[in-house]
């Protein structure tokens, strides 16, 4: 695709070129065999079924229903000097009414158990932002974050990328449930230490992607005690807070923070978005809530780089402020997000396969590992080759999640109709059915190497 | 919830505590000052009036009839919710197609049909502070340097230089030639930044420019695309108020030029550009990095993770830029306001005795108010920037605050508001300039008085030490200004 030059090539950045965006990973031959061959319930009920990404496609019809009965969200009310005021709004500090709806929201998803003060509301477009934000805030290029592994894919560019900044692992496993011991995260702490790397705070996902699980109220104050006693941050990554299956069953930080009185709240930092339970990825809109006035004041500024469109803001303090379409849209989707999962689990469990027991997000965690030739991560991703190509079903091999422990993968059960579920589950039994009797052998197919593929597809990492 | 702790101060990054973020500048005084008394013709006749603001809401009727007559542009109109599922899910990092489309359009309509822009080199961005910020990032690592002429825009320090760590390394103009950008400038900043062993990766300029509002011509714009070459550095050309060029010279874009200089090597051109100004939305965060360069493309691409253009706007203005006849009319009828509304400011000022650098573009003027300085200095320029703020009541931005190496040179914003909020602003300035003349009067007779009553006590030895230059008033007894003849 290059030009030929005669002259010297001008250097680019040390960022441009080097590929801490994480996108030269091979997990994207998923996403091509998605995109020839997608599946389609009519026209190629034989295609790829997309389960690698985590949308929430549930719940869509509530929003357009509260769309349908409120006109005013899609004007910019006040007739004329609506619009002109609202398009001239880039006062980094947000529409005041946006803020005040998002910390209601969090309130809400919450059940009340934690108040939000609007005014430690920052805007991002979108939780990409807000991590990277906030880890420009934190951390010198060249400290360490630690963060639980299985994680994000995506966490290696937001935090990593142009921060400079670390990522150490707190490993977890399957001994216990995957869950997040003070051994583990002491050892990665030494290992830091070790690499004379400094460490400079914990970031966690909870409700965890991609476990699909809530992290309990004695760990997270466990590691709440832990961040103290290191004098670093606390990062909460709670973008799926309102995807837990039971409003009960969620504790947020911001809870044990309430109940300490907020006694070194001042380290501690949440990132929310409506990405995921509120199905809108495409708005970009994400929020940092910090209890700590400093970052507050320097996030706020730096959120310039990545405001939220005042349109956007507008349309949505509209509908985030109608408690009665909150109330009821969090109790739905959560409803209708149990019965997906347990629908997925029930099918698996009759195809011979377990998952972690989850209570919250849009997937579930898969353990294959009864099924690995080799407990190799070589292993799982032939497992997954086969999965792709026989099986047709683009899951999430646990190695791009960086898992420690072969043969888990992540799989979406959100961003589909119940029928093509059905059909999922139906291709899983199957295939269980033919490995019980035969082995037959699967070609080992090429990895995606090529720069050119990668990019094509890499823009659709969620 | 006051949550504040000073010892916690350590715990945050170097970035997160230094003051690049430029917000500790002394001219955001003025914004202050309009925050406690914001002018309203009705509410608050005698607030500040806001003239710091580079904002252009002179065609907003135009665009709320199309949004009225477009229903089906929206996604929750009913007209338009059937769109809803597809668009609120869409966050490919391309952007819509549709979108990019659009926008490719625009840019080629903006510069008179002369270039046409490829759709696939269109990356988005929160708006031009965050294009400017990814261009950077792309092509500077900490430490490294880009030649900016001054006067430039402010933010700079901020958007170019805070998470990035580059450095700016100003090349100065003035007033001695209509602050145009001469080789021998870029070729003194250039030599000085290796002195310095600064590694200078570029220059970026803006064009049309702000503050000055002027566009680049064509013979300069060949000599920066030469010098860049020469050197082998890029060229960054922020075009974010191309279509606010309401008289002649007509816009030339960098784009044009290249395609008039074949030796030219693409891979170090770059255009940032935005919806902001030229069409009034700064709101809706549209911002636009377009590269010659395939991998700058794809490296800015990536980073759009970090500030795309929602969906829900790019799905609106996807349809609005597609509207050819819409769009023909929008930019015929914006030059036109503008350049009204520029003539009637600048005609203005002119009868006052005050005047601005001859400008085609922009939503400002370039104010010379180097006559009324008491000292031509920095400390001067502030000193009667104070006057003005909080006496005169108008929010102008003084040169310093765009790194003008000369004093007294103001930008003065005229787009932002309506014709009776302008009249008012003329009136006051032209209140505030007689009373200054006034006031030069009164300096005249009383230095005269002075000096009779010192003449009549002391010796000649003496009068010649009393009249040395250094002592003189700079409103000396020889009028020099048109008002104090008047």
């Amino acid at each position: 695709m290059g030009l030929e030059i005669e002259q010297p090539c001008v250097e680019l950045s040390n960022i441009a070129v080097s590929d801490t965006h994480g996108e030269n990973s091979p997990y994207f031959a998923g996403w091509k065999a998605y995109d020839e061959n997608r599946y389609d319930e009519f026209t190629n009920p034989s295609g790829v079924i997309q389960m690698g990404l985590a949308e929430n496609q549930v719940s869509f019809d509530l929003v357009e229903k509260y769309l349908e009965q409120h006109a005013e969200a899609s004007t910019w009310g006040k007739g004329a000097t609506g619009f002109r005021e609202n398009a001239l709004f880039q006062d980094y500090h947000g529409l005041k009414s946006f803020r005040t709806a998002m910390a209601s929201f969090m309130q809400q998803i919450r059940g009340g158990r934690a108040k939000f003060d609007p005014d430690r509301v920052v805007l991002t477009a979108g939780a990409t932002a807000a991590n990277e934000l906030l880890t420009f805030i934190l951390a010198n290029p060249g400290d360490a974050l630690l963060v639980p592994t299985p994680y994000y894919p995506g966490f290696d560019r937001d935090l990593r990328w142009r921060t400079g900044v670390k990522i150490i692992p707190i490993h977890c496993n399957s001994s216990n449930n995957f869950q997040i011991s003070p051994q583990a995260l002491e050892a990665a702490y030494q290992q830091a230490q070790s690499m004379n790397t400094k460490v400079r705070g914990v970031l966690i996902t909870n409700p965890s992607n991609p476990l699909g699980a809530t992290i309990q109220r004695s760990v997270l104050e466990e590691i709440l005690d832990f961040v103290t006693r290191k004098n670093i941050h606390l990062v909460s990554d709670e973008i799926y807070s309102g995807s837990a299956f039971s409003g009960d069953e969620f504790v947020s930080v911001a809870e044990i923070l309430e109940d300490r009185d907020y006694k070194n709240a001042e380290r501690v930092h949440i990132v929310y978005s409506l990405s995921k339970d509120l199905g809108l990825p495409g708005f970009r809109v994400g929020t940092i809530y910090s209890y700590n006035d400093k970052v507050v004041t320097t996030a706020r500024r730096m959120s310039s780089f990545t405001l939220i469109s005042s349109q956007t803001q507008h349309l949505l303090a509209t509908m985030l402020s109608d408690k009665e379409f909150t109330e009821g849209y969090i109790k739905t989707n959560r409803e209708r997000l149990r019965k997906r999962y347990e629908m997925i689990i029930d099918g698996l469990r009759r195809a011979g396969i377990e998952c972690l027991k989850g209570n919250a997000g849009l997937f579930c965690w898969m353990n294959l590992s009864p099924l690995l030739e080799k407990p190799t991560r070589e292993g799982e991703l032939e497992l997954w080759n086969s999965i792709l190509y026989e099986v047709r079903l683009n899951i999430s091999p646990g190695s791009s999640c960086h898992c420690s422990e072969p043969g888990w993968f992540r799989v979406c059960f959100a961003n589909m109709s119940e029928q093509t579920l059905e059909v999922a589950l139906d291709r899983i039994r199957n295939f269980m059915d033919q490995r019980a009797t035969a082995k037959p052998k699967i070609p080992f197919r090429k990895i995606i190497t090529d720069q050119a593929v990668i990019d094509m597809y890499s823009c659709l990492l969620a | 919830m006051g949550l504040g702790n000073e010892e916690s101060h350590q715990l945050l990054s170097n970035m997160a505590i230094n003051d690049k973020h430029g917000e500790n500048s002394p001219y955001f005084d003025g914004w202050k000052a309009y925050d406690r008394d914001p002018f309203h013709p009705t509410h608050n006749p005698q607030g500040v009036i806001q003239m710091g603001l580079a904002e252009n809401q002179l065609c907003f009727d135009l665009i709320q009839e199309w949004i009225r007559n477009n229903p089906e542009a929206s996604i929750c109109t009913p007209q338009g919710l059937h769109n809803f599922r597809d668009v609120a899910i869409f966050q490919d990092y391309h952007g819509l197609p549709r979108f990019r489309n659009g926008v490719a359009k625009f840019m080629s309509k903006v510069n008179g049909g002369m270039v046409k822009f490829e759709a696939d080199r269109i990356v988005m961005s929160g708006g031009a502070t965050g294009a400017n910020e990814v261009i950077m990032f792309c092509l500077a690592d900490p430490g490294d340097a880009f030649l900016i002429p001054s006067p430039y825009y402010p933010a700079y320090a901020r958007d170019l230089c805070w998470r990035t760590g580059v450095q700016i390394i100003p090349v100065h103009t003035d007033s001695s030639n209509n602050f145009q950008i001469t080789k021998e400038a870029l070729e003194t900043a250039y030599k000085k930044a290796q002195e310095d062993n600064l590694n200078v990766k570029g220059l970026l300029i803006t064009n049309p420019s702000n503050p000055l509002g002027t566009t680049l011509d064509r013979k300069t714009m060949k000599s920066l695309v030469t010098f860049i070459s020469e050197k082998n550095i890029h060229l960054v050309c922020d075009e974010i108020y191309a279509a606010t060029v309401f008289s002649t010279p007509s816009f030339v874009s960098v784009s044009e030029i290249i395609q008039e200089m074949e030796f030219c090597n693409r891979d170090l051109i770059h255009i940032v550009y935005s919806l902001s100004k030229d069409m009034g939305f700064p709101g809706f965060r549209v911002g636009i990095v377009y590269s010659y360069n395939d991998t700058v493309v794809s490296c800015a691409r990536k980073m759009s993770s970090f500030g795309l253009v929602s969906s829900q706007t790019q799905h609106v203005l996807a349809s609005m830029l597609s509207d050819d006849d819409f769009v023909d009319r929008f930019l015929a009828e914006s030059s036109r306001r503008l350049a009204k509304r520029h003539n009637l400011f600048t005609e203005g000022l002119e009868k006052m005795g005050i005047t601005c650098l001859p400008s085609n573009a922009g939503l400002f003027c370039w104010m010379n108010l180097r006559s009324l300085l008491k000292e031509q200095t920095v400390e001067g320029e502030m000193k009667l920037w104070r006057v003005i703020v909080n006496e005169v009541k108008l929010n102008i931005s003084p040169g310093s605050s765009f790194s003008c190496s000369e004093a007294g040179w103001y930008r003065v914003c005229f787009a932002n508001m309506d014709d009776e909020t302008m009249e008012v602003a003329l009136r006051r300035i032209r209140a505030f300039v007689g009373k200054e003349a006034k006031k030069a009067v009164e300096v005249m007779k009383n230095m005269q008085n002075i000096i009779k009553s010192l003449r009549a006590n002391f010796s000649a030895r003496f009068d010649e030490f009393i009249m040395s230059p250094s002592l003189r008033s700079p409103h000396s007894p020889i009028p020099h200004s048109s008002y104090v003849k008047a």
